[in-house]
């Protein structure tokens, strides 16, 4: 060739850049527990910082008590959280009653917190529709086929956009697994599309069951996804929860303003297993894999903040994790309480208006009910 | 009173659901400013503005995430998905979610979404535009599926369709769209979403078809006239539920039966309406059960298409043999 080695384009290089805009994760304290960015940290009060650390608390007993009730066969299947609770708490908080949230399966604790009840979470764990019923309309229940949650965001946030509601966005969660299905592309591309209000999380937790996150992609961080739809994205240290709720709440701030949709990737690792239903992460992974990220335990990083800021002690946490625990007690007796399902009831939910032979089955079931 | 095409008929019943309530929205793939691929929501969106009808991106099951999500936020959705095919890739959307997601909830709340999507043989299209592909769609509890044989009930069913809180399956035959005319109101009504109708009456022989074949078996019986065969034909309108009063009486009338569909004869509507007829009525009927049904082979290459779909002769030849039994 008479210009050398000289080419129209330069393919390793555009390979070797595209994820230069995310090299360096939001992180406001470190996984030292060392205060990274003061400036974003003293916008907190002390309250607020404490009430961070509560939420954390509550989630990591939600999680060891939903394992014991698990062990002792009262939940059905539960997605465990522990090792998540910055990206979960840090996320929701930043978020509305009126925003409308789409959860995933590991979800529980963000729809606790949206406003459903710890004993309906149980319930749906369970079987149970009341577990489906939630005192904050603005929700949907647990999405089990990964990714439809997404395509119902661009929905969900379509509709706010057409019905002018003022300051109320969408918003998802998905996996690292969840990224690879196609409607994550379509939610995140018809979101854009529409310039609708929407806030798309991915909690980069490592693990799509036994599939680790560099299986499930060539890409260098799940958040560049989001440029390719034209959607502004940002990695960000998920066992932080100051960062989380930083960059949660500057992403809402942007989608309620009317500028489209965000995508957020939180840096987190699920503890343990996928489900409460068999999995074993033993066999698929480490102890060396694992222990830099318990050491960079959302709660152990926020105590050491707080503990030096001397408004945190382990008397205080210890006090916390009893009541908690109380409360999850509680809500499993309420939950076991719940009035038996009837068949019939499927039938009459099944259509509006019963179909003749949905009619003829209500009868006989209700007859047999009756029994 | 108009004449009408069935096309027409659909828009005409599109335009009046858009007039009546503010809340429902056209959406889909080349829907806006084209009118869809076939005309079908032509001047709708010059009428009613881009914010009740417009296009989306290319993707059916975002098409169905959209239509689901838009009713959570109380819209009254009416998507199309531009050829039934196209519906695998929104599987998901409307088997897995919408036709459960009112159950779900415990009937707290409802999803009443309006797929309209075109199929059937005949017009020579590419691959997957053509099949007939109800039989996924009529196993799904939760979800209505009609489909018009004429002009006056495609406009009457849609307008059905898209007021009924529960969602539904809308199919509209490509072959129809333009081949036949009818005497259409210009005014509001309804056609109900869950009964069949008897077409011709007849007294011999009972004949049960939707769609294209309907128009296939009114021609047999035309036929099976002329040798003083009297046959009742039905059209099923709606393939679930399907309306067994209407059949059973006919069945009662007649003592015989032949069952048509146009898709293969796995698959399954025809197989629903003969085993209803089996369960309830064997003892009124005179003769076994007839099928009409395209064989089992993967929907045929354009060429072949006529070889393969059942038409006139196929039904008048089974119903003879029924009748003579």
């Amino acid at each position: 060739m008479a210009n050398g080695s000289k080419q129209i384009v330069d393919f390793a290089k555009i390979k070797a850049t595209m994820a230069d805009p995310y090299k360096h994760p939001v992180q406001v304290i470190d996984r030292e527990g060392k205060v990274v960015d003061p400036d974003t940290l003293a916008k907190y009060s002390d309250d607020q910082l404490v009430d961070f650390m509560k939420k954390m608390v509550w989630e990591r007993t939600l999680h060891e008590q939903t394992m014991n009730f698990s062990r002792q066969g009262r939940l059905g299947f539960y997605a465990p959280t522990a090792g998540e609770e910055a990206s979960e708490m840090g996320s929701v908080t930043a978020f509305k009653q009126q925003d409308f949230l789409l959860p995933a399966y590991r979800d529980l604790p963000q729809m606790i917190q949206h406003g459903t009840t710890v004993a309906k979470g149980f319930l749906w764990s369970k079987g149970h529709v009341q577990g489906n019923q939630h005192e904050n309309p603005n929700m949907l229940f647990p999405q089990i086929i990964i990714g439809a949650q997404y395509v119902e965001t661009a929905g969900v946030a379509l509709g706010i956009k057409k019905n002018g509601d003022e300051d109320r966005v969408a918003f998802v969660y998905t996996g690292d697994g969840g990224t690879s299905q196609g409607d994550w592309y379509e939610g995140v591309n018809f979101t854009s599309a529409f310039q609708a209000p929407a806030v798309f999380f991915v909690q980069n937790n490592g693990w799509a069951i036994s599939v680790p996150r560099y299986k499930q992609t060539g890409a260098e961080t799940l958040a560049q996804k989001a440029v390719a739809m034209g959607v502004p994205s940002v990695q960000v240290d998920g066992m932080d929860i100051v960062a989380v709720h930083e960059v949660s709440k500057a992403a809402r701030e942007f989608a309620a303003a009317g500028n489209g949709p965000v995508v957020i990737e939180t840096l987190t690792y699920r503890y343990g297993a996928h489900s409460s239903a068999g999995d074993d992460p033993s066999r698929y992974r480490t102890k060396e894999e694992e222990k830099p990220w318990f050491d960079a335990d959302p709660l152990i990083r926020m105590r050491k903040v707080l503990t030096d800021k001397g408004v945190w002690s382990q008397d205080q946490e210890d006090k916390l994790v009893d009541e908690y625990k109380d409360e999850f007690k509680q809500a499993m007796k309420e939950a076991e309480a719940a009035p038996a399902q009837k068949v019939s009831d499927f039938l009459k939910w099944t259509y509006n208006v019963p179909t003749p032979a949905v009619k003829k089955q209500i009868a006989e079931f209700e007859a047999k009910e009756s029994k | 009173m108009a004449k009408m095409t069935y096309i027409k008929a659909i828009t005409s019943g599109l335009d009046q659901v858009l007039n009546d309530d503010p809340k429902t929205l056209i959406f889909g793939e080349d829907v806006g400013k084209n009118g869809g691929v076939f005309r079908t929501t032509i001047g709708l969106q010059d009428k009613y503005g881009e914010d009740r009808v417009f296009d989306t991106p290319l993707a059916e099951s975002g098409i169905l995430g959209l239509a689901i999500g838009l009713s959570l936020t109380g819209w009254r959705p009416i998507p199309e998905i531009q050829f039934m095919g196209f519906t695998f890739e929104a599987m998901d959307g409307i088997v897995g979610q919408l036709a459960r997601d009112h159950y779900r909830f415990g009937g707290q709340k409802n999803f009443p979404v309006t797929v309209r999507t075109p199929f059937g043989g005949g017009t020579h299209t590419a691959e997957m535009h053509a099949d007939n592909l109800e039989n996924y769609f009529t196993s799904t509890p939760g979800l209505r599926v009609v489909t018009p044989a004429n002009p006056y009930d495609a406009k009457g069913l849609i307008i059905s369709a898209v007021e009924s809180d529960d969602p539904v399956l809308f199919m509209e035959n490509l072959k129809l769209y333009r081949s036949m005319k009818d005497e259409v109101p210009d005014e509001k009504y309804t056609v109900p979403l869950d009964s069949a109708k008897v077409v011709r009456e007849g007294s011999d022989i009972t004949i049960v078809a939707y769609s294209a074949e309907v128009n296939e078996s009114l021609t047999a019986a035309d036929a099976l006239a002329k040798d003083n065969i009297s046959a009742e034909v039905i059209d099923l309108r709606s393939l679930s539920p399907i309306d067994t009063d209407t059949i059973f009486a006919s069945i009662d009338k007649t003592h015989k039966v032949v069952v048509v569909q146009e898709a293969q004869r796995m698959a399954g509507v025809g197989a629903v309406v003969a085993s209803d007829i089996a369960e309830e009525k064997i003892m009124s009927l005179d003769a076994p059960i007839g099928r009409v049904a395209a064989p089992d082979s993967i929907y045929p290459f354009a060429q072949a298409e006529n070889d393969w779909i059942p038409n006139a002769d196929d039904i008048e030849a089974k119903a003879r043999e029924i009748a003579n039994y």
